[in-house]
């Protein structure tokens, strides 16, 4: 099978690294709780089998065993999620989005996506908006910030490259931004169980160098 | 059957003034024992209709846009025309497998079979608190069970939503193409609730008031701790599914607006309403299984469970802890972020008292005598597949990365490492052990390791290749995933996982044919074949009479976990054998009153 | 108490137990404290999602008195407290083996519980006349005294669908468990005729006096939150 990987392919977005990193990190601490466990456990049901003239031992538990790990995994544990909280935050704090981010709104509906673009006075809800659809187009090394909308059901803007995933929800608005650390061609993705067409809510998102992001712009502004 | 158990079965019949006829038997029985039979082959059927609708789905994903073989004709224009299926047609399948495995296969499997077989017999009780209202509890599921298979045959085709049937797609046809099979699954779980809610109240009662004297909470063998505590979830539980599905057929047929964006509803409240029972409903499908494994490693391992006090509170501690993680399943659902980080510890806790229990379950074979028959290889399989499944778990409770993971088949891997890892094997482990108690003849062990094999490889051929598909940004209950260049290069894992799939399903035709064979033809069982110390071997007959114990209500003098003492030559101790006829070591070896069997 | 088995013993008023001393309560009894933990859950549930619905959509939700008859409602529910009273002698009566006045206060319990979803059933007619209903498209309540002025076609809409939606659910749902109530109600009060009950054993007196006691709490809870704020 072309393209095998044992991980996710190489994200393009700024923080999709940290995302990727954090994974790595709960495989690695997974992975070892993993072979250790279930090492012990081949080796215990071949030590241990049941011979002629031996007896089980009459034990019924130990009690320094059972703070041990019960501490280890709680320390563990929350050590991850520790780790995980400031991903977090620097993902979808509002706060700690780019000040100087791109506006775009995103309408899910069934089954497409329609991108309204600000235009050239940046500002969405203006009358120089203009829309296009099942397409994103964005510049590379300049922040987005996609103001998602949903027209009937519960979609789910899904950017695999970009680790980016945001259900879009009828009746509010939600929102989510990304930096793109490459230019390129990348799948636009519906996550969300969203009805008959939900499998081909597909679209492309390109990134753009700088230049080329304005000409782009400038085709779509003046046909 | 023996002549000891023969003589009991009489003596029994003899005490009886009125001779129950066949309806009362077989059919409207109030007899724990035969409920819990009713359960398990009413479930085992729905297990098929599960196994077949999954099928169905990897069909689709094995062989995209190819008609079904064999069968492909058989199916209407409106779900597979010339066989081949339809996108509406593969959403009905996806939400109709994992409605019927959930509701109407894993969770009377495990509640309803062992909560009803189990607790009178392991307690020392005659029968459940309230027979009748028992035998309510099970008539009741299968209007339920005929009404959700109805939704298959009517216009518009079944719900559609998936088993979470998230609003407003599931609220209102003109999104989904579906009405009436919506209505039908709204009707059929709600009816189904009341099954689940009496059988919680019965359990939780006859637990409480009806222990054997010398029973104490601390003897109470785990199976039993972790129905009890089951069965807490089930009650608190699914009266809040329920008043959620009130609102959801309200909005579906009387047009009120709940979760309908147009009239200021709220979907997000659907997913929190549905959550906070389904994240205890995922508890309730895991926990008795824990239990009934805990029953098998330390009765095959002929050695105390490692840390009995510890696995009964590591049972209260998961089932304390569900009811404040369920907003994990909707950290993309545009809840605030905040809420996010909240969820994400409580639900990185949940790990610690899983993890306990995989220590002591350890713990139990280690120095343990350990026995290979079919049950404790389900029983060792469980082990080894929750720690999978409980791993993989780490990845989407950190919220960050499950924004990558959310709605890929890493949670379908996740979820059937536990629910079928875990839970299924579990459910095996529990049929293969008290089949003889149940049927009087011990399920064939060449048959039983033969599927044990079968399953257990084929099994993780399906499953562990999910973590790569969810890796690589495969979606989830997706029709198509070719129409996705990024996902065309997975298409060879995909028809991989499918052809392991019918390898799979084949291989439980083995299962059902042991069974049935083993009803019939199985080597006759002596009283105590795995020569446990628990009430339901020690001091009922295999199988045992209505009212269970007619030698009366035994008497307790030590917890279930007794084997190998030091006290006794033998290498288990009854919980119910006096201190003053315990087989010391330094007495002779008489030979043992029963026939234990070897 | 030796001819009764095992299982009825745990089920006597008075256990005189061979089991484990269980939670010091006769089974039945335990069963229905049991059984009304799931129905708190339940209500829970409705009413949960009521007050989520109702903070983040306030507009939806009229002023009180405005469009519900907060007077009738208000007597309605002294009257169902009252038939809690009326349980609560009938269950005195019978703890002191009076069976005259156990007959009498159950039947004052059933006509006043009967009474009770009467009045609710007026009430629903009603409010539904003045476009008070369930359906969001067919929502159209102007208000009592704007209905009462003739002003149905033309006054504004007081309220939203959401006010419906949730007001009929919940009391709806409550309305359900009291007919349910007063039902097995007639079914104790058959058996009371038939002398079933004894000074020594009133169980099926008790268990429908607790459901009973249940029903009112709710009510007076919903009364709250749904009329009077």
């Amino acid at each position: 099978m072309e393209n095998w990987s044992w991980l996710m392919d190489e994200s393009a977005s700024t923080y999709g690294p940290a995302i990727d990193r954090l994974y790595l990190v709960i495989l690695i601490i997974t992975g070892i709780v993993f072979f250790a466990t279930e090492l012990t456990l081949i080796w215990f049901v071949f030590k241990y089998r049941h011979r002629e003239g031996r007896k089980a031992e009459y034990i019924h538990g130990n009690m320094r065993a059972e703070v041990v790990w019960t501490a280890i995994p709680a320390v563990i544990v929350l050590a991850i999620a520790l780790a995980s909280r400031g991903v977090w935050a620097q993902v979808k704090d509002p706060q700690n989005m780019p000040a100087n981010a791109l506006p775009v709104l995103v309408v899910a509906s069934q089954f497409e996506w329609n991108v309204t673009y600000p235009g050239p006075d940046g500002q969405l809800r203006t009358a120089d908006d203009f829309s296009v659809r099942n397409r994103l187009d964005v510049p590379v090394d300049r922040p987005t910030h996609v103001i998602l909308q949903a027209e009937d059901v519960i979609h789910s803007l899904f950017l695999p490259d970009f680790r980016v995933k945001q259900d879009a929800v009828p009746g509010m608005d939600t929102t989510v931004w990304f930096q793109p650390t490459r230019t390129g061609e990348f799948v636009i993705a519906c996550a969300e169980l969203c009805g008959i067409g939900h499998t081909r809510m597909r679209g492309t998102l390109t990134v753009h160098s700088a230049a080329d992001y304005q000409t782009w712009i400038n085709e779509q502004v003046q046909p | 059957m023996s002549t000891t158990a023969m003589a009991a079965r009489h003596e029994t019949a003899a005490e009886h003034h009125h001779e129950l006829g066949f309806i009362r038997t077989y059919i409207f029985s109030t007899d724990h024992k035969m409920i819990a039979k009713q359960f398990l082959l009413a479930s085992l059927f729905f297990l098929l209709v599960g196994g077949i609708l999954a099928a169905g789905v990897r069909w689709q994903l094995g062989f995209p846009g190819r008609p079904i073989p064999l069968i492909g004709g058989l199916f209407s224009d409106t779900t597979a025309p010339g066989g081949i299926v339809l996108p509406e047609f593969y959403n009905a399948m996806v939400t109709m497998h994992a409605t019927f495995m959930i509701f109407f296969a894993i969770m009377p499997l495990l509640v309803g079979v062992w909560g009803n077989y189990l607790i009178p017999l392991q307690i020392g009780a005659p029968d459940m608190a309230f027979p009748r209202l028992n035998m309510f509890s099970f008539w009741v599921s299968v209007p339920a069970g005929i009404i959700m298979l109805a939704g298959f045959f009517v216009e518009g085709g079944h719900a559609g939503a998936g088993w979470t049937a998230y609003a407003p797609l599931s609220t209102n046809p003109e999104y989904s193409g579906v009405r009436m099979g919506q209505v039908l699954w709204l009707v059929s779980l709600i009816i189904l609730g009341f099954s689940s809610l009496t059988g919680a109240v019965n359990y939780i009662t006859t637990v409480l008031n009806m222990r054997a004297p010398g029973m104490t909470w601390f003897r109470m063998p785990l199976p039993v701790w972790a129905l009890f505590i089951t069965s807490w979830l089930v009650l608190l539980a699914i009266p809040i599914l329920t008043g959620g599905l009130i609102m959801l057929l309200f909005d579906q047929t009387i047009g009120t607006g709940f979760f309908a964006p147009a009239t200021d509803g709220e979907p997000l409240l659907w997913q929190h309403v549905f959550w906070y029972f389904g994240h205890p409903e995922v508890y309730i499908l895991i926990l008795p299984a824990m239990g009934l494994v805990s029953e098998v490693i330390s009765n095959r391992s002929r050695k105390p469970i490692f840390g009995y006090h510890s696995m009964v509170l590591a049972i209260i501690a998961i089932a304390f802890l569900g009811w404040i993680v369920w907003g994990h399943h909707m950290f993309q659902s545009g809840m605030n972020p905040l809420l996010g980080t909240t969820f994400m510890i409580t639900t990185i806790i949940i790990a610690v008292p899983s993890s306990i229990k995989v220590f002591n379950w350890l713990g139990t074979l280690w120095r343990g005598d350990l026995h290979f028959d079919t049950p404790m290889l389900h029983a060792i399989a469980f082990v080894s597949m929750f720690i999978i499944g409980g791993l993989s778990g780490m990845f989407m409770a950190s919220a960050p990365v499950d924004i990558f993971l959310h709605d890929t088949y890493y949670i379908v891997a996740h979820i059937h490492y536990v629910l079928f890892g875990g839970s299924l094997f579990g459910i095996f482990a529990g049929i293969t052990y008290w089949f003889p108690k149940m049927f009087g003849r011990m399920f064939s062990p060449r048959l039983g390791k033969v599927h044990f094999w079968l399953t257990f490889v084929s099994y993780n051929l399906v499953f562990f290749p999910m973590h790569n598909l969810g890796l690589k940004g495969h979606m989830r209950r997706i029709y198509d995933p070719n129409q996705y260049e990024f996902l065309q290069p997975l298409q060879p894992l995909n028809t991989f996982i499918t052809i392991s799939a019918f390898v799979l399903i084949a291989g439980q035709l083995i299962f059902a044919f042991a069974f049935f064979w083993s009803m019939y033809k199985g080597k006759e069982a002596p009283q105590n074949p795995w020569k446990a110390n628990t009430l339901e071997w020690t001091a009922a007959p295999t199988p045992p009479p209505h009212d269970n114990f007619p030698g009366g209500t035994p008497v307790v003098y030590r917890g279930p976990y007794e084997y190998s003492s030091p006290e006794s030559t033998d290498d288990f101790l009854p919980q119910d054998v006096p201190p003053d006829r315990v087989l010391r070591p330094e007495i002779p070896r008489e030979p043992s009153p029963l026939p234990t069997g070897d | 108490m030796t001819t009764h088995t095992p299982a009825l013993q745990a089920n006597m008023m008075v256990p005189d137990s061979t089991f484990e001393p269980g939670m010091q309560v006769y089974t039945m009894k335990l069963g229905m404290w049991v059984f009304l933990l799931s129905e708190v859950m339940f209500f829970t549930s409705l009413i949960g999602s009521y007050i989520i619905l109702r903070f983040a959509h306030p507009d939806h939700f009229a002023q009180p008195g405005v469009v519900l008859n907060v007077p009738l409602t208000a007597f309605n529910t002294f009257f169902l407290i009252c038939s809690s009273v009326t349980m609560v002698k009938a269950f005195a009566a019978i703890q002191h083996g009076d069976q005259r006045w156990l007959k009498l206060w159950l039947l004052a319990t059933i006509l006043i519980g009967s009474m009770f979803v009467g009045i609710q059933v007026v009430e629903y007619n009603a409010l539904a006349h003045e476009g008070f209903v369930p359906g969001a498209a067919e929502y159209s309540a102007v208000g009592r005294e704007a209905f009462k002025a003739g002003l149905a076609e033309t006054a504004p809409v007081v309220g939203g669908p959401l006010y419906g939606a949730t007001f009929y659910t919940m009391t709806g749902f409550h309305g359900v468990h009291v007919t349910i109530g007063v039902i097995c109600l007639i079914f104790v009060l058959i058996r009371a005729l038939r002398g079933h009950y004894i000074q020594l054993d009133h169980r099926g007196v008790e268990l429908i006096g607790l459901y009973w006691h249940f029903v009112d709490l709710v009510w007076i809870i919903l009364f709250t939150i749904v009329y009077l704020i």
